[in-house]
């Protein structure tokens, strides 16, 4: 079997059940997609599935056979975050962290299939992501911020030093 | 916490519903695997161990086709698929769980869902037992069409390939709402009044699959005669979302609200 994952051809070896999640994170490494509820619940295996967000701990993997996957570290660097990566950065959407992959990637998808700008519309969007530190207020004002263009790429949000080490992103395209 | 799933089922991938059938055989010991929001975490956390899986994503067998004022549904058309149908489908499948599950999981898994270990499963059930519809599956003895009652009585050994029923003249759904960290309704009811002026009204989120309210149906002009009626018609069992008490009290409200709504609509 071969998936795209990222941009990049790869040969999956895990047998045709494996959930998506766990070809991911264990035979590929990609570990942006948390193992969470593992049934579908809580959101936070989310990925995008030929750009729409999916549960990655509810497909086997056969099902998908030259599918298009992409996962948070497809979607800006650490020197050139995602409009909605900045969005979440810049009001503080982050917390413990868990659910965040998730999020952004729902998100993500939102504003890229023109989802608007609705609050309402947001929160039907991100549903199916539970944030159990309950910074809800915080992610939809990102999500809100950047569906009303209040964000661009290519932020750095880190400091420029002209020293520092590139950040190893696994799972990342070269 | 579950992990990678080591399994040596065999796994079959049809192309086509002539293969799928096929594949299918009897249905002894075949998993049948369709959207997998039911049957994966079940594998994942080790309470199915399946010998043989069909898993139907290749096959086909989705999309809703119109012909005249007939409505036919393949059995992987995804929930996402049905959201703008008209009542009570339309409203009822808009209501199943989040985006993310709706794009995944299919009518034929819901009609086919057995039920859950701590939350009711197959919510349009209840919508399509108002609508009449008609079930056509495969399995031993070869294909047939029946009532969605007659096939949900005896579902066992069946390969559901379509499901198909008449546009009602209006219809209406009501539930009891969900708590936001649960993906499925405590307890759901639709209506629909066909076109020849006949009401049909069903549960889901009672004790097994979605029933029929019949002696609800026999006051349906009257929507707090036909709600206090209802209770009779159904069996109530406690789980992680709702108490059987709880739902013998809120059973009548929702079918009230939901003839309600008819009678506006018309």
């Amino acid at each position: 079997m071969r998936l795209t994952v990222n941009g990049v051809e790869r040969e999956i070896a895990s047998s045709p059940l494996t959930p998506l999640l766990q070809v991911l994170r264990e035979e590929l490494g990609i570990t942006s997609p948390k193992a969470g509820c593992q049934q579908g619940g809580c959101g936070s295996c989310t990925v995008l599935v030929g750009g729409a967000p999916r549960r990655a701990c509810l497909l086997p993997v056969a099902a998908l056979d030259g599918a298009d996957i992409t996962t948070l570290e497809g979607l800006g660097t650490p020197e050139a975050l995602s409009p909605i990566q900045t969005a979440f950065h810049e009001h503080y959407a982050a917390q413990c962290g868990f659910c965040t992959s998730g999020m952004v990637l729902a998100a993500h998808a939102f504003l890229e299939n023109g989802g608007g700008t609705e609050r309402e519309s947001i929160q039907e969007a991100l549903a199916g992501h539970i944030c159990r530190c309950t910074g809800y207020v915080k992610i939809l004002d990102a999500v809100e911020a950047a569906a009303g263009g209040e964000v661009t790429s290519n932020q750095r949000w880190l400091p420029q030093t002209g020293e520092e080490a590139p950040v190893e992103v696994p799972g990342a395209p070269a | 916490m579950a992990t990678a799933v080591e399994t040596e089922a065999d796994v079959v991938l049809p192309t086509s519903e002539t293969e799928a059938i096929e594949a299918f055989g009897d249905g002894s010991s075949v998993t049948v695997l369709a959207g997998g929001t039911i049957v994966v975490p079940d594998i994942t956390y080790g309470y199915t161990k399946p010998r043989r899986v069909l898993m139907l994503a290749g096959a086909g067998l989705s999309g809703v086709e119109t012909e005249g004022s007939r409505i036919t549904i393949g059995a992987m058309t995804s929930v996402a698929d049905l959201v703008d149908l008209s009542a009570p489908l339309g409203p009822c499948a808009a209501n199943v769980a989040d985006l993310e599950i709706r794009a995944q999981a299919t009518v034929g898994g819901n009609i086919c869902a057995p039920p859950g270990r701590d939350a009711p499963r197959g919510d349009l059930q209840a919508a399509l037992l108002a609508l009449d519809a008609q079930v056509r599956s495969a399995g031993a003895g070869g294909e047939r069409t029946e009532s969605l009652e007659a096939f949900l009585a005896a579902r066992d050994g069946r390969l559901l390939l379509d499901v198909s029923y008449e546009e009602p003249a209006s219809g209406a759904f009501a539930r009891l709402d969900r708590p936001h960290t649960h993906d499925y309704s405590a307890l759901t009811v639709c209506v629909a009044r066909a076109a020849g002026g006949t009401i049909r009204i069903a549960a889901a989120g009672v004790a097994g699959p979605a029933v029929r309210l019949p002696s609800a149906e026999a006051k349906a002009d009257d929507p707090e005669a036909a709600g206090q009626a209802a209770d009779a018609d159904a069996t109530f069992a406690d789980d992680a979302l709702a108490s059987a008490w709880y739902r013998e009290r809120t059973l009548p409200v929702l079918v009230r609200r939901a003839l309600t709504q008819l009678q506006e609509a018309a």
